[in-house]
C-alpha cells in the first residue's frame, strides 16, 4: 500500500512540477504548483509529519498560494508570447541540470541502500513532539523568526505604498 | 508477475523519497532558469523549496529526529516572508515599467 501510495502522489508532484515548468500562463502554472504541495502533504504524511502535512496545506497550498493567484489577478499577467530568446541559456542549461539530477539519482540509489526502507507509523512527528523541541531546543531561532516575519510585513508595507 | 499481497505489503526504499526530491528541485531549476514570466519564476523557487523540505523530512524519518521537521518548518516560514515581500517588490516592477517579462527589468536602474 506504501508503495501504490508513493507511486501515486510521486507521479502526480513530478506531473505538476513539469506543467507549472511548461505552461506559458501564470495561473495554470500557479493551480500546478497547488497540486504540487497537496501530494507532496501526503508523501510528508507518510514519512509521519502529521503536523507538516497540515502546516503545509494550510500555509503554503492556502496562504501562499492564495497570495500568488491574488497578484496574478490584480496584475492580470497573460500568458508569455514569444519565445526566449537566451537560446544558449537554455541550451548549456537543460543539459547540466539533467547530468546532476541523474549524478545524484545514481548516487542515492547506490549509495542510500535498498535495505533502508521507509516504515508508516515507524516515527511520527505530530504538534507535541513540534513543540516541545521549538520551545527547547530551538527557542532562539523561533524568535528571532519573528522579527524576519516583523520585517517582512514592514517591508511588504513599504514597497507597496504609492510614492515609490 | 508479484504477488498482489507481497505488493501491499513492501515498503518504500528512503532513496526514492532522496530521488524524488532531486527530480522535483531539477524541474525547479529549470523553470527559474528558462522561463521569463517574474511570477512563475518566483513559483519555481517555491517548488525548489520545496523540494528541499521534502529531503529534509525523508531524513529526519530516517534518523528518528526531530530536527529536520524543525528545518523544514522554518524554511516554510520564510518562504512565507519571502512570498509576502517578493510579491510586492513585483507588484512595484510592474506600476513602474508596466511589464513582467524577466529580461526587461535586468537593469536595477529605470
Amino acid at each position: 500500500m506504501d508503495v501504490l501510495l508513493f507511486l501515486i502522489f510521486a507521479g502526480i508532484a513530478v506531473g505538476c512540477a513539469l506543467n507549472l515548468v511548461l505552461q506559458t500562463h501564470p495561473i495554470s502554472s500557479a493551480l500546478s504548483l497547488i497540486g504540487v504541495m497537496g501530494s507532496l502533504a501526503v508523501l510528508y504524511l507518510l514519512l509521519g509529519g502529521e503536523f507538516l502535512a497540515a502546516v503545509q496545506l494550510i500555509v503554503y497550498a492556502g496562504a501562499i498560494m492564495v497570495l500568488f493567484v491574488f497578484v496574478i489577478m490584480l496584475l492580470n499577467a497573460g500568458a508569455e508570447k514569444r519565445p526566449s530568446k537566451k537560446v544558449l541559456r537554455t541550451a548549456v542549461a537543460l543539459p547540466l541540470l539533467f547530468t546532476l539530477a541523474g549524478v545524484v539519482a545514481y548516487i542515492l540509489a547506490t549509495q542510500a541502500g535498498r535495505t533502508e526502507t521507509v516504515k508508516f507509523g515507524a516515527y511520527v512527528v505530530g504538534p507535541y513532539e513540534i513543540g516541545k523541541a521549538l520551545f527547547t531546543t530551538w527557542l532562539l531561532p523561533f524568535e528571532v523568526t519573528s522579527i524576519l516575519i516583523l520585517i517582512a510585513i514592514l517591508g511588504a508595507v513599504v514597497l507597496a505604498r504609492k510614492e515609490i | 508477475m508479484p504477488d498482489l499481497a507481497q505488493v501491499l505489503a513492501a515498503q518504500v526504499p528512503l532513496s526514492w523519497y532522496l530521488i524524488l526530491s532531486v527530480i522535483l528541485f531539477v524541474i525547479g531549476a529549470a523553470g527559474f532558469l528558462i522561463r521569463r514570466n517574474i511570477i512563475t519564476v518566483f513559483m519555481c523557487i517555491e517548488l525548489m523549496l520545496n523540494a528541499v523540505n521534502l529531503s529534509f523530512i525523508a531524513f529526519s524519518h530516517k534518523l528518528k529526529m526531530v530536527d529536520g521537521h524543525i528545518y523544514s518548518f522554518f524554511v516554510m516560514v520564510v518562504a512565507a516572508a519571502e512570498a509576502a515581500v517578493g510579491l510586492a517588490i513585483i507588484l512595484t516592477v510592474f506600476k513602474n515599467r508596466e511589464t513582467l517579462e524577466i529580461d526587461e527589468v535586468s537593469s536595477l536602474k529605470l
